[in-house]
C-alpha cells in the first residue's frame, strides 16, 4: 500500500494544487469525511467547505465552493469551482461579505430566490474565516 | 501620373493606417498570451470533469436523468460563438457560413431550428437570413463562470421544457495562433463516450449521494464548462486571427508604402527635369 496519495485540485480558471498528501479532510454533501492511503474508490460531491490535507506533518487548510472529491487507486482529485489556500483569503472582505449576507437574509424569507444565494454567500464568509483563522494560530 | 501632392497624401495615410494594424497587432498579442493561458487552465477542468462524468456514466442504466433522455430529434438548437468584434481575417466569416451551411443541409431532417448567437458577429450575420432565437453580445471581452453558468441555465431549461430535443455547439475552438478549427460538438442529450471505459475498469465506487443525485448536479455542470471552455477558446482564437491578420495587413501596408514611395520619387524627378528643361529653354530663348 502507498503511503502517500496524489491530490490534484483544479478549478476551471487554474490549477491550484498537485501534490502529494498523507491525509485529506472534506466537507461532503452527507457530512465531513476523511480519506487515507488505500482508500477504495470513491465518488462524492462537496459542500461549501472546509478542505485540510496532511503532508510531512504540515496541514494545509483550504476553503472550497461547490465541487467534486473522487478517489480512485491513491488518486485524489478535486475539482472545485472556487479554492483558496488561508494564506489567499481577504479576512477583510469575508467579513464584510459576512455582513451583507446576513443584512440581507434578515430581510428575505426562506422561500425568496435570493435566499438561497445569499444563504450560500453566507456559508462561503464563514469558511473562509475559519481557514483564514486556522492559518493565523499555526 | 497622379500628382505629387495625392501621392504624398497616399503615402501619409497609408502610414497611418500601418501604425494602427502596428498597434491592434500588438494590443492581441498581449491580450492572446492572457487568453491563451486562459484556455490552457481550463483544460485541466473539463478534462477531468468529464473522466468523472464518465465514470460515472459508466455505471448507470437507462435514462437515470431528464438530461441524458435521447428524443426523436426534431427541433434543435444550433448555438453559434462568434467575437463581438471584427478585424480579424476570416475568423467570424469563416463560423458564420459554416453555420449558414449546416442549417441548409439539414432543414430537411429536423422540423425547426433555432439559433442562439453568443457574440455580436455571428447575430449580425445571422440574423438577416434566420431568426435568432437569443442572442448573448458583450459576454466575451472578459469570459467569467457566471456567465458560462448562466447561459447553460437557459439551455438547459429549454431543453428540460421540450422547446427543443437537440443541443449543439458551432466555435471556433483553438489549435494554434495561426489556425483556428471550427467545430462541432453535441451539448445535448449528453452523450458520454462510456462504451471503451466500461469494459475494462469494472470498478465499484462507493458513491456518496447516489449516483443519480450526483448525476443530477454534474450534468449541468458538464454543460456550463462545455461552454466556458467554448468562449475561452473563442476568445484566444479571436485574437489570434486578429494578430495573423494584422500582421499581414501590415505587411501589406509596407508594400505599399513602398511601392507609393517609388512613384513619388519618379514623379519628383520628372517634375524637376520638365522644370530643368522648361529653365533651359527659358534661357536660350533668350539668349538667342
Amino acid at each position: 500500500m502507498a503511503e502517500k496519495m496524489k491530490l490534484e485540485i483544479v478549478t476551471p480558471y487554474k490549477k491550484v494544487v498537485e501534490t502529494e498528501v498523507e491525509e485529506v479532510t472534506a466537507t461532503g454533501k452527507l457530512g465531513e469525511f476523511g480519506v487515507l492511503p488505500g482508500h477504495a474508490p470513491f465518488l462524492t460531491s462537496l459542500k461549501i467547505g472546509e478542505l485540510a490535507y496532511k503532508n510531512d506533518g504540515i496541514t494545509e487548510h483550504m476553503s472550497l465552493n461547490w465541487g467534486y472529491f473522487e478517489v480512485q487507486d491513491d488518486k485524489i482529485i478535486v475539482l472545485v469551482e472556487t479554492a483558496e489556500t488561508a494564506a489567499e483569503i481577504d479576512v477583510e472582505r469575508a467579513k464584510a461579505a459576512l455582513g451583507r449576507a446576513e443584512e440581507a437574509l434578515k430581510k428575505l424569507t426562506s422561500e425568496d430566490k435570493e435566499h438561497k444565494i445569499q444563504e450560500a454567500a453566507l456559508e462561503r464568509a464563514i469558511i473562509r474565516m475559519q481557514v483564514a483563522g486556522k492559518n493565523v494560530r499555526k | 501620373m497622379a500628382s505629387l501632392k495625392s501621392i504624398k497624401k497616399r503615402i501619409v495615410s497609408v502610414k497611418n493606417t500601418r501604425q494602427i494594424t502596428k498597434a491592434m497587432k500588438m494590443v492581441s498579442a498581449a491580450k492572446l498570451r492572457r487568453a491563451q493561458e486562459n484556455v490552457v487552465a481550463a483544460r485541466p477542468y473539463a478534462k477531468k470533469l468529464g473522466e468523472v462524468l464518465q465514470s460515472l456514466s459508466a455505471n448507470i442504466e437507462g435514462d437515470l436523468h431528464p438530461l441524458l433522455e435521447k428524443r426523436d430529434a426534431k427541433k434543435l438548437l444550433l448555438i453559434v460563438i462568434t467575437s463581438d468584434r471584427g478585424l480579424c481575417g476570416g475568423f467570424n466569416t469563416n463560423l458564420c457560413k459554416a453555420a449558414d451551411r449546416y442549417i441548409k443541409e439539414n432543414a430537411s431532417t429536423y422540423e425547426q431550428i433555432s439559433v442562439m448567437t453568443v457574440g455580436r458577429k455571428g447575430y449580425e450575420f445571422l440574423k438577416s437570413r434566420y431568426t435568432v432565437y437569443k442572442n448573448f453580445a458583450n459576454v466575451l471581452a472578459k469570459p467569467n463562470y457566471q456567465t458560462a453558468a448562466m447561459l447553460a441555465q437557459e439551455v438547459i431549461d429549454g431543453f428540460v421544457a421540450e422547446e427543443y430535443d437537440k443541443v449543439e455547439l458551432l466555435y471556433n475552438s483553438f489549435r494554434t495562433v495561426m489556425t483556428q478549427d471550427i467545430t462541432f460538438e453535441q451539448m445535448l442529450p449528453v452523450a458520454p463516450e462510456a462504451a471503451v471505459a466500461s469494459d475494462e475498469t469494472p470498478v465499484e465506487f462507493i458513491y456518496e449521494p447516489s449516483v443519480s443525485e450526483l448525476l443530477a448536479e454534474i450534468l449541468p455542470k458538464n454543460i456550463e464548462v462545455q461552454i466556458f471552455k467554448a468562449m475561452l477558446e473563442t476568445v484566444a482564437g479571436e485574437h489570434g486571427a486578429r494578430m495573423t491578420a494584422m500582421d499581414s495587413a501590415s505587411k501589406n501596408a509596407n508594400e505599399m508604402i513602398g511601392k507609393l514611395t517609388l512613384q513619388y520619387n519618379r514623379a519628383r524627378q520628372a517634375a524637376i527635369t520638365t522644370e530643368l528643361m522648361e529653365i533651359i529653354s527659358g534661357s536660350e530663348s533668350i539668349k538667342g
